[in-house]
């Protein structure tokens, strides 16, 4: 129980800082303070919440559970394409959020597109479908708060409490300190996660017997040699994650977070800082991820290794639900928790532990940014600001903090899926194939209402189709995908062990590129905004 | 000139993502543990890294901030 004492006393730190910046804002109910610390973070806490904030779950479990299975592909797939597209889009685009916000006191993307545009219903049909596609980014953290503490207490806490004891301190902190709160546990969260992952690899290692001999073992098996290349992988499918990391800007929480800085100079060293801190956290996640293949010691993980093989070689004879029971029992999302419960010592398994919960509980700002966006987009949009004072907005915040983790949590303790698959398939893909609003917004004066809202209906119903035909469609046991739909020699619609795939590549390939489509033709077919509106976007910027 | 050179730089390292030369070995691992195809991935990490620095010093868009610091909060919303 040491490591989970030690976790909890992390825990209880986070939740101070929380009230602690709550004390410092007593005093300024205002919106701005509370959904943007009022403009004024510097540089250091900028760059290290912004990244934290895009570390969650899915970062430190998620990959290490993905390199598990799929070998060092996870690092090219994610990592080295983020390293390039995320800082590329917040030199591009968060730089343009910034200056927009300050100079029109916009909070959320909702309010600019509104304002670009000249709409008001349109920008919520925006806000419903970024709404929905959030909440299960939300969920991601509530269930890796579950699973670490799960792990680290040897499973005396079970997944439920677990879930339920993170989702109640990040409620807590982010109820009370809002985006000033957020982002010094942000900060604080990140340095202890970039420090974690160094300690983390020479902690295994050592137990281990050093790595040389783990890899050299994984290569001499025809089993796991090709986790060490990417033979495994299709081009086209390596090729389709370079859209993935699209999501970042799109996502609400990232563009709310542009928008915090004090100084435009601040995006400089996050720009240039990102890919380094990306590589700092998913180097150590995914090599440790791949070594835990040789620690067949581990119960749990030779368990895991079990349940592939049976997959593996009797994939093809089992049921569709005896296909997935195996598939979430092979699922190594907590192979990194496992590997510290082993070769690490109590107590520095519960630091350890304390900075990996640091990383799931990221789901903060999603929760910050979903209720920014209601109280701005809708509660404030249509009324409720002209009728009540501006501290009820502030109110009306706290109460959709609360309402929404209680909802993410119940959804937690449902959702059968991996952690990577959730997020991958839902929030980054629906997210990605956003992106062209904000980049047409920004960058083309020709964009129009009407072409935006072409952009985020086919998203959605894209969206709503990939999940509907992975639900009717069962995976295929692992091997070549079962192929639904062809047309002149083309694999047009298949079903792979994974998820889906269109002509060979991710769905988020053909939704971004039709998604642009659409804001382009739509938009040179319908009348623009008014010459007015134009000019005040683009005179400076163009 | 410049922003044309710094464009083709990135359109370029978006294309060495795609390094089909290390598909399908693991070897020559490096410090005897890494393989080759991660230890190139860490590199292009490095190399957007150096990228963003050239970005940051050559193409800043300072008069976004002027434009900003101008005329802030002209609340249009």
């Amino acid at each position: 129980m040491i490591p989970a004492a030690i976790v909890c006393f992390y825990l209880a730190i986070v939740l101070y800082i929380g009230v602690f910046a709550f004390r410092r804002a007593r005093g300024k109910e205002q919106a701005e303070d509370y959904f943007l610390a009022n403009r004024s973070l510097g540089p250091f806490v900028f760059l290290m919440s912004l990244f934290g904030t895009n570390m969650t779950a899915f970062a430190i479990l998620g990959s290490s559970g993905h390199a598990f299975s799929n070998g060092i592909v996870t690092y090219g797939l994610m990592a080295s394409s983020s390293s390039l597209v995320i800082p590329l889009t917040l030199f591009l685009v968060g730089t343009r959020l910034w200056a927009l916000g300050k100079k029109h006191g916009f909070m959320t993307p909702v309010q600019m597109f509104r304002d670009r545009w000249e709409c008001s219903h349109i920008g919520t049909v925006i806000f419903a479908v970024q709404a929905t596609l959030l909440v299960p980014y939300i969920i991601i953290g509530v269930m890796g708060g579950g699973t670490t503490l799960a792990a680290v207490s040897g499973g005396r806490v079970p997944f439920w409490l677990g879930g339920a004891i993170v989702a109640l301190v990040v409620m807590s902190y982010v109820f009370f300190g809002g985006m000033r709160g957020t982002a010094w546990v942000n900060t604080f969260q990140t340095v202890l996660f970039l420090c974690f992952g160094a300690v983390a690899v020479a902690v295994i290692a050592a137990g281990m017997g050093g790595f040389r001999s783990a890899a050299a073992a994984l290569l001499a098996s025809p089993a796991t040699a090709p986790l060490l290349s990417r033979e495994r992988v299709l081009p086209y499918y390596f090729l389709s994650y370079t859209f993935i990391p699209l999501s970042s800007i799109a996502f609400p929480h990232i563009a709310i977070f542009c928008l915090t800085a004090r100084h435009m100079a601040q995006f400089k060293k996050t720009v240039i800082f990102y890919p380094l801190c990306i590589m700092a956290i998913w180097l150590p996640c995914v090599f440790l991820g791949v070594m835990a293949n040789r620690a067949d010691e581990v119960p749990g993980i030779q368990q895991k290794l079990e349940a592939r093989r049976t997959l593996t070689t009797q994939g093809a004879t089992l049921t569709p639900a005896q296909r997935l029971e195996l598939r979430e029992q092979s699922a190594g999302d907590d192979v990194l928790l496992l590997l510290l419960e082993r070769y690490a010592p109590t107590w520095l398994a519960g630091l350890l532990g304390a900075g990996i919960m640091a990383a799931v509980m990221a789901s903060d700002s999603q929760i910050l940014a979903l209720s920014t966006m209601f109280t701005e987009d809708v509660f404030a949009h249509y009324g409720g600001k002209l009728r009540f004072a501006e501290a009820v907005q502030v109110h009306t915040g706290r109460l959709f903090v609360v309402l929404l983790t209680v909802f993410a949590y119940l959804m937690a303790l449902q959702a059968p899926e991996s952690i990577f698959e959730l997020a991958i398939q839902y929030a980054f893909t629906g997210f990605a194939a956003l992106s062209p609003l904000l980049i047409a917004a920004l960058f083309w004066r020709g964009s129009t209402k009407w072409g935006a809202l072409a952009a985020t209906l086919w998203v959605a119903a894209a969206v709503a189709a990939v999940a509907v035909f992975q639900q009717l469609v069962p995976a295929p046991p692992p091997g070549p995908p079962r192929v639904v739909y062809a047309a002149g020699g083309l694999e047009l619609l298949a079903r792979t062990a994974g998820g889906t795939s269109a002509l060979g590549f991710m769905p988020v390939v053909p939704m971004t590129l039709i998604s642009a489509l659409l804001m382009f033709v739509v938009s040179r077919l319908t009348p623009k905004p008014s010459p007015t509106t134009i000019a005040r976007y683009f005179s400076a910027n163009a | 000139m410049k922003r044309g050179l710094l464009t083709l730089a990135v359109a370029a390292l978006y294309v060495l993502h795609q390094d089909i030369w290390f598909w399908r070995t693991a070897r020559p691992l490096v410090f005897g543990f890494l393989p080759i195809g991660l230890v190139y991935h860490v590199g292009f990490s490095v190399a957007a890294a150096g990228l963003m620095w050239l970005l940051v010093t050559h193409a800043w868009p300072a008069r976004l901030e002027h434009d900003a610091d101008r005329d802030p909060k002209s609340r249009a919303r």
